[in-house]
């Protein structure tokens, strides 16, 4: 049996990780894809916590993080696609029209 | 040292070194097919978990749908290798440190609280599937189909995003 902890702290290094990804990268697609990166994180520490009360109730809240990420990906990547029709350009740095 | 903390420690290590992968790539595709590695390896660790249907759904709307929408993108976006731009003063210098200080504490904390789980016994070998399908469809009935509408929601979204607009003739 493996400690549940183990999986909590492998959770909170991929969350990290896709924060890291998140500040430092500059292209649009990689920091979305980083996002579901986190999303996974906190999916792993749902399903450790679930086996390690023995409920189930944590497996149900991973399937609805799956929906919303999902309907998410839908969304974004649309959104993704009229930036690049409207700056021709994914970096992030472009896309600064709320800058002083 | 017994055969699941050796294949929990593979999948583990697959798993980081997948993401470290994902920061490190400078092209878009090989950062999607780095994270494509790391949600197979969770899937894994959900396997070895016991948590049968979130595997199978991992690996097929996450790995299957999500990540081939993405490859899909940035082909048809023709994304190329980022171009280095300065990042923001402040993120270069304290964006690491504070990063790391965020991944440790995350640790320290949510280790910290299994203290009181330990208690719990592991007992049940239910059927997992069956049991998961029951809570889904009795005590979270009303949740699911919020999520349907959300995925409703989602589509009519998409579309009015991605559609050009008819009036506006290109040259």
């Amino acid at each position: 049996m493996i400690p549940t902890h183990y999986y909590l702290i492998l959770s909170a290094i991929l969350f990290g990780l896709g924060v890291v990804a998140f500040i430092f990268r500059r292209n649009i697609i990689t920091i979305f894809m980083s996002i579901e990166l986190m999303l996974n994180a906190v999916n792993l520490a749902f399903v450790a916590f679930s086996q390690a009360w023995n409920r189930l109730d944590g497996q149900v809240f991973v399937l609805f993080v799956i929906v919303v990420a999902a309907a998410e990906a839908a969304v974004g990547l649309g959104i993704i696609i009229l930036i690049q029709r409207n700056r021709q350009s994914l970096n992030v740095e472009r896309v600064d029209l709320l800058k002083l | 040292m017994n055969a699941p903390l050796i294949i929990f420690f593979v999948l583990a290590a697959m798993a980081i070194l997948g993401a470290i992968s994902l920061i490190l790539q400078s092209h878009p595709i090989h950062s999607a097919l780095s994270l494509i590695v790391v949600m197979v390896a969770l899937a894994g660790l959900y396997l070895l978990m016991g948590a049968e249907f979130v595997a199978a759904v991992q690996i097929i709307v996450y790995g299957g749908a999500i990540m081939v929408l993405f490859v899909f993108v940035i082909m048809l976006l023709n994304a190329g290798v980022e171009e280095r731009t300065n990042v923001s003063k402040l993120a270069g210098w304290a964006g690491l440190p504070l990063a790391i200080a965020l991944m440790g504490f995350l640790a320290a904390a949510v280790a910290r609280s299994t203290d009181r789980v330990q208690a719990a016994a592991q007992t049940g070998a239910t059927a997992p599937t069956k049991a998961l399908a029951g809570l889904l469809f009795q005590e979270f009935v009303y949740p699911f189909e919020l999520t349907s509408f959300l995925i409703l929601v989602a589509i009519i979204g998409a579309i009015v995003l991605a559609q050009r607009e008819k009036e506006k003739i290109r040259p």
